[in-house]
This record gives C-alpha cells, structure tokens and sequence, in this order.
C-alpha cells in the first residue's frame, strides 16, 4: 500500500444515498483519490470485513460510517470500524439520529414483521413464511443477523468523533469537510474539537431560506397534495408544516427554494435537544384562532405527529422509541 | 399483595396562579397525596415540550402543567400557547404509547387552593391505577446500551467481533 492516507466509508441501515452523495462532489473525487487509498467501501470497492479485522487499531484515518444501527451487523462493524479508525464520523442524518429506518421504532420488531410478511393487504403468503435467522442447509447452517427492536443511532453504539447530519449531506458540505479533514491529517491545519457537528451552518434552515418572512400566525394547515404554495412567502405562514425553525442550517435551503417544506433532515440546532419537542412547540404556537378550544382544536389537527416531527429524529429524540 | 405503587409525578406550575395555589392549599393547611414534585415556572406557556418528554424519558410516571385560567395570564397570552401545545403533545405521546391519563393541564387560580389539591389528588389516583410508567430502552446487542470505546477494552471487542 501506498503511504496516502486511508479512507473507509460503510453503510449500516440505510438506503444509499449516502454513497451517492459523496459522488455528487464530482471531479472533487479524483483529490480524494489523490490523497486516500480506500482500504474499505463495500458499495465501491472490493474488500471483505476479514479485511479489515486484519487492519491493525487506528489503520484508518478517516471513516464515514453512514445509516442507522438497525441489526446485529450494524453494530457488529461499527465497534470494528471504531477500533480501526482514527476519525470515525457519523455521515448522514441514519448514523447521526436514526433518519428515516428510526421511524422504525414506533413499533417492535414483531410488528414489524407481522405487517410485512403476513398483514399487508398485498401480502400473499399463505404458509406464513416468515424470515428466519437460523437455516440449517445440508452445507451447514445459515446466518442471518438479528434484526433489533429498536433502531440506535451510531453514537448511542459507539464513540463518535464527528456528526454530520442531513439526508443526505450536502455535496458542497461533504467537500468542505474532507478539505478540513486533509488538511489536518497533512499537518496544514486543526481538526474540529471532539463532538462536533460538522457540514453545517450556525443558525437554523430559515436563516437560509430566501422566502418572505412576516408574522407567523396561521389558522389551519395545509397539505401539498391538495394545494400549492404561493412561490414567495414563508411555507410556515401559508399553514404548510415546513420543520425549518427547528433545523439546523446547512443544505442551503434548497427544498423551500422549490416549495416543499422543510422535513428537519439536518436535525436540531445547537442548543436543541429534541428536535421534534421543538417543532410541535412553534408549531402550536402560531396557531391563531380566538379561543384556547379553537386554538386546541386547531393544533390537534397535525395528522402524524410523531411521523412529522421526527421524521428523521425518532430514534436519537429523548424518548428515543415507542413505550415497550 | 405488596406496597402500593407511588406514582412520581412532576408538576409545571405557572408562578403568578397555580404556584400560589399550591401555597394557598399548603397554608390552608388542605391535605393532598405528597407525589407531585412542583417545579414553578415563569408561565405555563415556558413549559417546553422538551421539558415533558424529559421528565418521561427520565422517570416521571405523570406530568401535570398548570398554569391561569385564559383570559387571566400575566403575559396575555401565555396560557393561550399551552392550550395549543397540549393537545399536540398528548396526541404525539399517546402515538408513542403513552396513556392520555399520564399528561394532564388544569387552569389553577390563586385562590384555588381547593382546586389545587382536588387535581393532585385525582391525578395521583389516576396515574397509582395505571401504574409505572417504565419508559425504558430494551437492551439489545452486545453493548448492552453502552456507548463503547476504542481501546478501552480492546480484547474483549476483538473477541466480539472475530466472534
């Protein structure tokens, strides 16, 4: 191997978009090759996880470990990755609060597969065949890993040096993080303190947002299916649920730009906690009607709260899951 | 049958009415159940969602918010943001499992000292009958729920992960 420095990037649950984020740094990319060798990405390259229990404790200088820990394996390689890296960073809004699999833990496991493999009207599996973790084939035993009850974000598992929240992180961001991260491993620069939110911006999403913004009082929500925004004014003050109050800043604003409001993928602010106990909060208070029933009657209306307001937080939020 | 279940409830209790209704109950020397932790607070409209989600994450069977009647708060309208909040918020909690009798909000005068400990009173009952709330995480995988550490036990998570 070369002496560039070594890169890894794993994706535990989640869908992808992460790794194709990272391309989205376009011609970025042939620095990153300049400067890294991948010595672990099973999305780009080809090494096997003996690979890198053979990589001796802090082999890797950089690592993106995105998605949430959703099953046995997730956790299984996080705890590996975290022994064989220097700088591990939670990418993406999965790793970082649970994203969108946190949804997940509304329900158990159970549920979960019940709807799935059996209640589902589309369903057709009459001999209820449901996924099994153990298989016995006549070559030996198969292995499945055991789906968790509730999803974990990555630093609920492990120590985590940097977050890096968004769904999925912008390009513009990832570039700038990894100038920073190069610059520091070659001796040019300073590394973030441990613990910080990286790729971001210090205010919230409507710091960001080019629309007009005036008093925000609303008396009733609407939905995008059945109406369409006006193309200048705040989405919050048109009674749309735009999240970005409660959101950090960082993507630049760039659903609102096209009016579709804000769904917190860049979670909480600094100084934030919960992200969703926030949005019902400004939320409820906008509410405009001459009552406190009125008001009530108003604010109960938000069809999914918990669906809404942790759309991407659920599985890092306080109460973190559903009473068991 | 063993002893009987003591709720822990935590109480918001707005600073200008229900807070002195609460001494008005004390000095009146009404009796109530002693579950309810009073934590006073500028207003009911200051009791943050946060704060509700943190006392149930962090072991409160009950939460009760009690702030003056509408119409009669020191800021305006105060009161009038906790009517908006409180309806979302037990329907996002009860979404997440949590039993509506768990959340309450009373409007609490000064001078309803009678009131006071009246709500206390049913609200302790209500939350001794469903019981304790629990609201923990299931530990699963070999961390158990602990955050782990490079190399703070290095043997053992080679161990786990050559496993």
């Amino acid at each position: 191997m070369s002496d560039k420095f070594k890169f890894a990037m794993y994706w535990a649950g989640s869908c992808g978009g992460c790794e194709i984020a990272l391309l989205e740094i376009k011609e970025k990319i042939l620095e990153v090759d300049a400067n890294y060798d991948v010595v672990f990405w099973p999305v780009a390259a080809d090494f096997k996880y003996k690979d890198v229990r053979g990589y001796d404790d802090g082999y890797i200088d950089v690592c993106l470990y995105n998605g949430c820990i959703r099953n046995s394996e997730n956790e299984e390689i996080a705890r590996l990755l975290r022994d064989k890296s220097k700088v591990l960073v939670a990418f993406g809004a999965c790793a970082t609060m649970g994203g969108i699999p946190g949804l997940a833990n509304e329900a158990s496991a159970q549920e979960l597969k019940d709807l799935v493999y059996r209640d589902n009207p589309s369903v057709d599996n009459p001999e209820g065949v449901y996924p099994q973790e153990r298989y016995e084939v006549p070559e030996g035993e198969l292995e499945l890993p055991h789906l968790y009850d509730t999803v974990k974000t990555l630093d609920q598992c492990v120590d985590v040096d940097y977050s890096m929240p968004g769904c999925p992180p912008e390009a513009h961001q990832i570039a700038a993080v990894l100038d920073v991260v190069t610059a520091a491993l070659k001796g040019e620069g300073e590394l973030p303190p441990k613990g910080a939110v990286i790729g971001v911006a210090p205010k919230t999403c409507c710091d960001e947002c080019d629309r007009v913004k005036e008093e925000k009082k609303v008396s009733g929500f609407k939905r995008l299916a059945t109406s369409i925004p006006e193309p200048e004014k705040c989405l919050l003050e048109q009674g749309y649920i735009c999240m970005g109050p409660a959101t950090r800043a960082g993507c630049g604003g760039r659903c609102t730009s096209v009016g579709m409001p804000c769904r917190g993928c860049y979670g909480p602010p600094e100084g934030v906690i919960d992200q969703g106990a926030k949005m019902l909060s400004t939320l409820a208070s906008i509410v405009d009607a001459p009552t406190p029933e009125e008001i009530a009657e108003i604010a109960a209306t938000v069809p999914d709260p918990v669906g809404t307001f942790y759309r991407f937080g659920l599985a890092g939020s306080l109460l973190r899951r559903s009473k068991a | 049958m063993s002893e009987q279940f003591e709720p822990r409830l935590i109480g918001f209790l707005c600073r200008w009415c229900s807070y002195n209704g609460a001494d008005l109950a004390g000095t009146s020397r009404m009796k109530y159940p002693p579950n309810m932790v009073p934590i006073k607070t500028n207003c009911s409209g200051r009791v943050d969602p946060t704060h509700i989600m943190k006392a149930f994450a962090e072991g409160a069977d009950g939460v009760l918010i009690a702030g003056c009647h509408p119409g009669d708060c020191h800021y305006i309208n105060g009161n009038y943001r906790t009517a908006g909040r409180f309806p979302l918020m037990k329907k996002m909690l009860e979404q997440l499992g949590l039993e509506p009798g768990r959340l309450r909000l009373e409007w609490v005068s000064a001078a309803e000292g009678d009131k006071f400990a009246r709500v206390v009173t049913e609200f302790t009952e209500e939350v001794r009958a469903l019981g304790p709330l629990n609201w923990n995480i299931p530990d699963e995988g070999p961390g158990h729920g602990e955050v782990y550490h490079a190399g703070d036990d290095a043997k053992a998570a080679k161990e786990a992960v050559s496993a």
